[in-house]
């Protein structure tokens, strides 16, 4: 590796680049920013917006190809007579860089007044504004004020691309990012300029529009309001929101993302860069999967089932608690009456806290999660839709494979076997306990957000908190554990399910005293090796990757969701 | 430290306290046939200042559109958290259709307005005004959130010359009242 | 001819009715002066310049709930006030508030100016209006509260101090006169000059003592607001409340027409046809017109010094009376007798 590096100095600072690495982002490991507008780290380099401009000088050679050495002893320096882009010029040894020499400057300030000369006034109304880099860069580097008096070119304002997207040619730069990803990314050649000079325009080749599952990701890198996402047109500013790191729980991949809320209402979720997992993308379905969390149907107080009429009964937690637990109390031990199904789609304290009760308090052995399998595409989307399969199984709580001891659930149940039945999270209806073999059961609690049959149907419904709720971890189909933060509180007195398990085994008298996630987390950690030393704040923002212990169980899961036959 | 202030020697004629309670009499006396400084209030409105910071208001523009394009800026810098703005998008058949969003419901609480004026300041198409209403009153909390029509009613047509709305046929340079165009901070 | 029992009963409802009728726009000239010495307006919005506001107060204090708080002595709590307001208004029947009436088609006898015409008219105010102590000093212990109780105290040892200059103060009026009969006093100085004039100090100290005994500034610390918070009245509301505001103003209304009697000429003038008794109804009732325009003078004068003067301390109080007053008064009896039994010799 060491002799693929090369030594070159940025703005006075020696910076030791590897091979091959542009300007750019040698500049960013010397922690100075060249403003760019076309360039973007994961797409082709183009260089058409000339945003970064550099001043870039190299060694002059003597005859014999060597150094020559000035009057100070230093190697003499020849800068070209004109800057040179810094997205396309790679590092060279012995290469001296100026980013901010009054040449530089005067560069910048010339691109920033021809960009914004057809530019509209919109700011007010855009979007972007508050996220736009014409906006950071023209306050950062641009002259302050107009010279331009002539009549602003006008093109289209409001231009359907594709059914998710709306495009504002005034607002464009033409700096093809756009048409880059759909072209290189997405891998849909949809997207391409017209006509010359000043009207150029972004447009859609004739007869096409960008229909991927991944067209959204260019309203991210868009850098200016050009292209927006239907989904958040004009809905909130961006400086009202809130930013929390997450992960998107639409799939197996765990794509990482950031929440971005205000006052409790999730408006809109966007990639976060991880390389290891998602690089800076996401697909769309995972995006704008997060409406369910200001549904206005969610559940929001424990709730007992009062009368056979289906009238229920609105609870407190101590009480729903100490309800639940004194109907379970008696069955404690006797696990053959009672069978539980998990979700792969709660975090992993949660399920950990769920197999601790269903199988060590309560002795339950048919305990199991439902399987959510779609179809998985070639970038990022999953086949397996749960986003925490691997840490069921981790836990303990996902059969082998898993949903493989549901028609067993529903068996014993038919028989008369199971009497109790635990869910939590699932629409278990679908999957094969149906409607009428709920009705036979003693007792059916029921944690959930929303309503469905089953949260009809049962005894206690108690209510559980979304993703965006709550903090706790995900182990991704590649063994990835990440971490979950809290956006927004959760509706009325619902809260996390693991401070749920955690006080019915409490109150059931295992050896609870969990306060905290962390708590949780702690006693996970010591039990199960591959978590072995991990800690909350040890995963970081971009998680890590577990330990080969559990390379066995990852493979074990291929083969499972390969077995599994339900669908999502 | 203490202080040991001299007092001043009295004669006998001043410690009856007499020819001070003399004077005092004439003194309240004089002021009987004087000016009055009472200002008869609910008919008589006090002069105010031209700056005077009363009641945010919406003002509309000479040809009577909504100035306010719901940018959201004066929410954003509310310090009592005053202003509720719910934006839309405007209809797209209207003739100037340029401007694209406008405020569904603009709401601000007066009971929470502190009359500071950051929102007149803040407002990038000037169209927030502090007028110079200053008795708001009400008899419920709910009286008091201002909606819209209610500020726009206060507001009333504000005479300036923003051209925002003009798609086309900027006025000329030398129009009066028109914008300097060179004017610091606009760019384009 | 009309019974004398009725002409008398007319005369206590005329007297009456026009001193109330005074004390209410006292209050209202009590507001309107103070403002215009501030340099403000004052009541203006009932009635014409404010003329109707004394009707708007009384409504109001007619209207107000009566408070009648728990922790009170509820028989003296209900008395106080109506001690305080009676006194004020029995010690006017012995003032003249003319010479006489003379009206032949309801009465042969020229009828006098005043209720009672009584020989010992300045002992009986002096009697009764020392009854008024018992309303204040009533309503403070009554009250059972502490700012009360301070000002009930503070209002007996006030008034006792000060009766006494007032009493003393005006002996030598009547060594002059020879008679206690206030109607003597007034014609005495009708025929002669007023009593101002030839008793100076006695006439000092009297309107002194008598803001004093009125608890009008420089003297209200019984019911200072600043430190007692109103003082013995502090629990009282609505019509009770009203009754010792009454009371106050009719004290001043009194101690002004004892003033106008006792030292300026009471019904008289110092010239023809104003300084002997009338002989034709219409002198008589401009003899009337001028007592009232007297005491209206007096009362202008109290309001006046109330906006000018600042409250004494109580120690201050206390020292004037009884340090320097009552020698005072001593010491005018003294010189005015001596002088008396010299000038008759």
């Amino acid at each position: 590796m060491a002799e693929q590096t090369v030594k070159l100095t940025i703005d006075g600072k020696e910076v030791a680049a590897p091979k091959g690495m542009n300007l750019i982002e040698a500049a960013k490991l010397a922690g100075i920013e060249v403003p760019h507008y076309c360039y973007h780290p994961k797409l082709a380099v183009v260089g058409n917006c000339r945003m970064c401009l550099v001043d870039v000088g190299m060694p002059k050679m003597g005859l014999d190809k060597k150094p020559e050495i000035g009057p100070d002893s230093k190697p003499v320096i020849m800068f070209g007579p004109k800057l040179t882009i810094g997205c396309n010029t790679s590092v060279a040894e012995g290469m001296v860089v100026h980013t901010r020499s009054p040449k530089v400057i005067k560069a910048r300030e010339g691109v920033m007044e021809f960009l914004l000369i057809n530019h509209p006034l919109d700011c007010p109304i855009c979007d972007q504004a508050g996220e736009c880099r014409l906006q950071e860069f023209s306050v950062d580097y641009g002259k302050g004020q107009s010279r331009f008096v002539e009549e602003k070119v006008h093109k289209p304002k409001k231009t359907e691309i594709g059914p998710k997207i709306m495009l504002d040619d005034e607002r464009c730069i033409l700096c093809s990012r756009c048409v880059r990803f759909m072209r290189d990314v997405a891998g849909q050649d949809c997207l391409g300029f017209v006509n010359r000079g000043s009207y150029s325009t972004l447009t859609c080749y004739p007869g096409m529009e960008p229909n991927t599952n991944y067209d959204l990701n260019i309203t991210d890198i868009c850098p200016v309001g050009a292209l927006t996402a239907n989904d958040f047109r004009f809905k909130q500013r961006v400086w009202f929101l809130k930013e929390t790191k997450s992960v998107c729980p639409n799939c197996a991949t765990g794509c990482n993302t950031v929440l971005w809320s205000r006052e409790g209402v999730v408006h809109r979720q966007t990639p976060r860069d991880n390389d290891a997992v998602n690089q800076c993308w996401m697909c769309d379905s995972g995006r704008l999967h997060y409406k369910f969390i200001n549904d206005p149907h969610r559940i929001t107080t424990p709730t007992v089932k009062s009368s056979a009429m289906g009238e229920r009964l609105a609870l407190t937690w101590p009480e729903a608690t100490r309800q639940i637990a004194e109907k379970l109390m008696p069955l404690k031990g006797k696990g053959s009456t009672i069978a539980a199904i998990g979700t792969a789609r709660a975090t992993t304290e949660e399920l950990f806290l769920f197999n601790k009760l269903m199988r060590e308090i309560l002795g339950a052995e048919l305990v199991d999660c439902v399987p959510h399998v779609g179809e998985a595409d070639k970038f990022l989307l999953d086949a397996d839709r749960n986003p925490n399969t691997n840490g069921a199984k981790l836990t303990g709580v996902a059969g082998e494979p898993i949903g493989s001891r549901i028609p067993a659930i529903a068996e014993a149940i038919k028989s008369g076997k199971i009497k109790t039945l635990i869910v939590h999270g699932e629409n278990v209806v679908k999957y094969g306990v149906t409607e009428e073999l709920l009705a036979k059961l003693d007792l059916l609690v029921v944690i959930d957000t929303l309503p469905n049959k089953v949260t009809e149907l049962a005894h206690y419904v108690l209510p559980g908190a979304t993703f965006a709720e709550k903090r706790g971890t995900f182990i991704n189909a590649r063994n990835r554990l990440q971490r979950l933060n809290a956006a927004i509180p959760s509706p009325g007195i619902a809260r996390p399910e693991w401070q749920t398990f955690a006080a019915l085994l409490n109150e059931l008298g295992g050896d609870g005293g969990y306060l905290t996630i962390e708590d949780v987390f702690a006693d996970m950690a010591r039990l199960l090796a591959p978590l072995a030393g991990l800690n909350l704040s040890k995963i970081g923002d971009l998680g890590v990757e577990l330990k080969p212990a559990t390379e066995t169980k990852g493979e074990a899961k291929t083969e499972s969701t390969a077995a599994a036959g339900a669908k999502t | 430290m203490t202080m040991q202030v001299e007092r001043p020697k009295l004669t006998i004629w001043e410690r009856t306290y007499l020819p001070q309670i003399l004077h005092g009499l004439w003194l309240t006396l004089k002021h009987i046939p004087q000016r009055k400084f009472t200002r008869q209030y609910p008919e008589e409105k006090p002069p105010l200042h031209g700056a005077y910071r009363g009641a945010p208001t919406l003002v509309k523009d000479p040809e009577g559109r909504v100035k306010c394009v719901s940018c959201q800026l004066c929410e954003f810098v509310c310090p009592p958290k005053a202003i509720r703005i719910t934006p839309r998008a405007r209809p797209e058949d209207v003739p100037d259709a340029n401007v694209e969003k406008e405020p569904e419901d603009f709401v601000i609480d007066m009971l929470r307005c502190i009359y500071c004026g950051y929102c007149e300041e803040v407002c990038p198409e000037e169209a927030i005004f502090l007028k110079q209403d200053f008795a708001i009153a009400g008899y419920t909390r709910e009286e008091l959130r201002f909606h819209k029509e209610k500020l726009l009613e206060l507001g009333g047509v504000q005479p300036d010359s923003i051209w925002k709305w003009k798609f086309k046929g900027a006025p000329p340079l030398d129009a009066p009242g028109a914008p300097k165009r060179e004017g610091a901070g606009r760019k384009g | 001819m009309i019974p004398l029992l009725l002409i008398h009963l007319i005369k206590i409802a005329c007297v009456i009715g026009v001193m109330l009728g005074i004390v209410a726009y006292t209050v209202l000239a009590e507001r309107k002066i103070c403002a215009w010495m501030q340099d403000r307006i004052g009541p203006n919005r009932v009635g014409p310049f404010g003329l109707l506001q004394p009707v708007a107060d009384g409504l109001k204090f007619i209207f107000k709930e009566d408070v009648l708080p728990h922790h009170v002595n509820k028989v003296y709590f209900t008395l106080a006030p109506m001690i305080a307001m009676i006194p004020a208004l029995i010690t006017i029947a012995v003032v003249p508030w003319g010479s006489q009436l003379v009206i032949p088609s309801v009465s042969h006898d020229p009828i006098p100016g005043v209720i009672a015409n009584l020989n010992v008219g300045i002992l009986f105010v002096f009697a009764i209006s020392s009854l008024g102590v018992y309303g204040i000093v009533l309503a403070g212990w009554s009250s059972n509260s502490k700012y009360p109780f301070l000002g009930g105290i503070r209002s007996s040892a006030q008034m006792i101090s000060y009766e006494v200059c007032l009493g003393l103060s005006v002996v030598p009026v009547f060594m002059q006169v020879g008679s206690l009969n206030l109607m003597k006093v007034v014609e005495y100085q009708a025929q002669h000059t007023w009593l101002g004039f030839t008793q100076p100090l006695s006439c000092f100290i009297f309107l002194v003592s008598a803001f004093a005994e009125t608890n009008r500034l420089p003297f209200d610390l019984p019911e200072a607001e600043q430190e007692l918070v109103g003082g013995y009245h502090t629990e009282y509301s609505s019509m009770k409340f009203a009754m010792f505001f009454l009371g106050e103003y009719a004290a001043m209304f009194m101690a002004s027409a004892l003033m106008a009697t006792l030292f300026f000429g009471g019904w008289s003038l110092p010239f023809a046809p104003f300084n002997a008794p009338a002989q034709t109804l219409t002198v008589g009732l401009i003899h009337i017109g001028i007592f009232l325009a007297k005491v209206c003078g007096f009362l202008f004068f109290f309001i006046w010094v109330r906006w000018t003067i600042p409250r004494f301390r109580y120690d201050q109080l206390m020292t004037l009376g009884w340090k320097i007053f009552i020698p005072l008064t001593l010491l005018n009896i003294l010189i005015s007798g001596v002088v008396l039994a010299v000038i008759t010799k």
